[in-house]
């Protein structure tokens, strides 16, 4: 944000005050996040859509705009927007309504805190690894809102699924990042990416074993936060048809899927940003940073799609043995370990 | 606890009836993707554990039994087709046989055997099917369209040779309607060369996979007693582990010449008779089916292939006779009454996926909702062959 004001500042000089610099600065970076949220969306739709036609020897997309299928989020988007608004009659009315809006705003506002470039981050919080990890759960709401109001059994199911899935594996995901910030000692996302200059091996998935466990356990569990395959069981389509947004259509139902990919490649992001070194390079001195942390990324949002479209899916209680049972547990001796590494090397204090 | 402290909350008050819960009943189908079709399970759950299913069928039903007894002998094998739209040259198999047993009509020896292939053809398509939407009842999108890559090969062969991709109508009473193209042949023999190669790869992909063992081994365990009290048959007989197999124990057409074994579940991953079992025979079958597929085109012979004394209006003599063939839901039973003239009087049609489905009521209390998908998926069933 101090970009934007700052930029502003040197723009409109003694003209605006600095709440109004403020204002303006927070106004303009909302917008850009926003904007980058749906880019996701339309890029990693098709993007999916290509990488399961690759994976199952078809093509996928490739009529709309001559290359591949370029423009068939576009034509999907015009689609969706032609699309009757049904609410259910004995749905209840207002949930159902702000349902969608909830879910995209718990995930619009956990952007705030990424850092993609040196002082390219809407709030350049103290706290930010925890202010995300805090409005990203209010998405769990989101899914209980829009099971319940859809007045469908199968939506309720989804819900259920869905709020018990988030719920639990918020926990390793988040316990998977305190190693991390033991090292940093510090949970700005700034600061996490600053510690690891000076190369790959600086990175913090490969600082010491447990911190690489941790690296895979918070994939692992990012993946089930996102109800994503092979943990897709809130929306599992051959179980419970569509899961808890069953019911919707049009615009709504495009909210769920823009906060799906936004929050895919959200993850994705704190990924790159607290293990793989945000957006610094391979090696050598800070180069084009936005562009090597979206690459970081995405590389990560190709991983999930590929597992997505490799694996079969889990049965509810084995996700739940996986994460109480096996996940959580790990973490702990993730964040134990590091601990001792911290201070069998000296680091600590 | 005495009774008092029972009903008792924390505050004192009493929460008897606020306890008050009761089962969820749903209904899943006949719109919804697991069901394969038309089929409504009415489920009643508690969460996600299920207390009771009861199947609900009849949703395609069109009557083919009574059509039968409005068309000649010949005219009905069109309606059988449309039993099994899956496999419906099996569902042809098992008529033609019928009726020819009544009429004492021996066969050409080169429609016998292109009536195996195609008999197995179709068994393998079938089963890639199967296979594949099981796969997609777990949530593996993948390896579903690899089957139809596979299945797509079979549909084109099957479309040189009869003209139709999905109801073919090529078998007639006492033989084919018309001989197989030039170099048939030679493009049954390509198919089962590649067949044989992919099948290693949907073990990789999808059999041995950890998570699908996880999801059904030990999952919907259907055993030999079950089995014997509602009818199964098919794969769903032999992953209990019964190796019993009419072309094998009571052998039709010619397939007591060809050499080639039944497989049968052996609870490799898990019990004998769960969802793996079932699944593992129907990928082993398919390895039986290329081996008789190269056994019969070994032998094909020249010659024609419908039976020559056959008046066109096929009379049938009177008398009742039961006929099982083996298609790839399991055995497929014609009971065919005839009083002589140019109509059937009544034909029963014996459908494997009727027997086969009602096991679900049997062994769905006290499932997750997650392993009713997984063994009804299992089961295989085709709902125009059940509702007919």
């Amino acid at each position: 944000m101090q970009v934007m004001t700052d930029l502003f500042a040197r723009i409109f000089g003694d003209g605006l005050s600095p709440l109004g610099l403020l204002v303006a600065g927070g106004l303009t970076m909302a917008l850009i996040m926003a904007l980058v949220m749906a880019l996701c969306a339309i890029v990693f739709t098709w993007a999916e859509r290509k990488v399961a036609g690759f994976i199952q020897s078809r093509y996928g997309p490739m009529r709309v705009g001559r290359w591949h299928g370029v423009l068939q989020p576009v034509a999907d988007m015009v689609k969706i927007l032609g699309k009757e608004d049904i609410v259910p009659q004995d749905a209840d009315k207002p949930l159902f309504l702000l349902a969608p809006f909830v879910i995209f705003v718990g995930s619009l506002m956990a952007w705030a805190a990424i850092p993609f470039a040196p002082g390219f981050i809407a709030a350049d919080l103290d706290l930010g690894l925890f202010y995300i990890f805090a409005v990203s759960s209010a998405a769990t709401i989101g899914i209980l809102m829009a099971g319940w109001a859809s007045n469908n059994k199968w939506s309720l199911y989804g819900a259920a699924r869905g709020a018990a899935q988030a719920v639990s594996y918020e926990i390793p995901l988040a316990l998977a990042c305190i190693p991390v910030v033991m090292i940093t000692g510090s949970l700005n996302m700034n600061d996490i990416v600053i510690a690891q200059q000076g190369g790959i091996w600086r990175w913090h998935f490969l600082h010491d074993p447990f911190l690489f466990v941790a690296f895979l356990l918070y994939f692992v569990a990012s993946i089930a936060e996102v109800n994503r395959g092979p943990f897709d069981l809130p929306e599992t389509e051959s179980e419970l048809v569509a899961g808890y947004h069953t019911e919707y259509t049009g615009m709504r139902f495009a909210f769920f899927f823009l906060a799906e990919y936004a929050n895919l490649f959200l993850v994705s992001c704190i990924a790159t940003a607290v293990f793989l070194g945000g957006w610094q390079p391979l090696f050598g001195p800070v180069f084009l940073p936005g562009l090597v942390f979206v690459i970081k990324a995405v590389l990560l949002v190709l991983l999930q799609m590929w597992l997505r479209w490799t694996l079969p899916r889990l049965r509810v209680d084995q996700l739940m043995h996986v994460c109480w049972k096996v996940m959580v547990p790990l973490a702990l001796v993730c964040v134990l370990g590091a601990g001792i590494w911290m201070l069998a090397t000296g680091q600590a204090g | 606890m005495s009774e008092t402290a029972a009903g008792r909350g924390w505050g004192g008050q009493d929460v008897r009836r606020e306890l008050h819960s009761e089962l969820l009943e749903i209904n899943m189908g006949p719109q919804h993707p697991a069901t394969h079709g038309v089929l409504r399970l009415l489920v009643r759950t508690d969460g996600e554990i299920v207390h009771g299913v009861t199947a609900h069928i009849g949703y395609l039903h069109r009557c083919a039994e009574k059509i039968a007894e409005g068309c000649d002998w010949r005219q009905w094998m069109v309606y059988t087709d449309r039993f099994d739209y899956l496999a419906p040259i099996n569902m042809n198999f098992g008529y033609a046989v019928a009726v020819e047993r009544m009429l004492g009509v021996k066969v050409p020896e080169r429609a016998e055997h292109i009536r195996v292939i195609c008999a197995e053809l179709q068994r393998i398509a079938s089963h890639l099917i199967a296979i594949g939407t099981f796969g997609l009842d777990m949530g593996a999108w993948t390896p579903l369209l690899y089957c139809f890559r596979e299945r797509e090969e079979i549909l084109n062969i099957l479309e040189r040779l009869t003209g139709g991709r999905m109801l073919y109508n090529y078998f007639d009473i006492g033989g084919l309607r018309f001989d197989a193209y030039d170099g048939f042949e030679r493009d049954v023999l390509a198919f089962v060369n590649i067949m044989e190669q992919k099948i290693p790869e949907y073990d990789t992909l999808l059999s041995y996979n950890k998570i699908f063992i996880e999801r059904t081994a030990d999952v919907g365990v259907i055993d030999l007693a079950t089995c014997l009290a509602y009818g199964c048959t098919g794969p769903v007989l032999r992953g209990a582990g019964v190796p019993f197999d009419c072309r094998k124990d009571d052998p039709y057409s010619i397939y007591d010449r060809f050499e080639f074994d039944i497989p049968y579940g052996e609870g490799e991953q898990g019990t004998v008779g769960d969802c793996w079992d079932r699944y593992m025979v129907r990928m082993r079958e398919m390895y039986e089916s290329c081996r008789i597929i190269r056994q019969a085109v070994d032998a094909l012979p020249g010659g024609p292939v419908k039976a020559e004394d056959l008046k066109k209006l096929v009379k049938v003599p009177q008398g009742s006779l039961y006929t099982r063939t083996e298609s790839s839901k399991g055995e497929i039973g014609y009971h065919v009454f005839a009083d002589g003239g140019s109509k059937p009087f009544r034909t029963k049609v014996r459908s494997p996926s009727f027997s086969n489905l009602h096991v679900i009521e049997k062994v769905g209390p006290g499932m997750m909702l997650s392993d009713l998908v997984a063994t009804v998926g299992s089961l295989d069933i085709v709902l125009g062959e059940i509702d007919r």
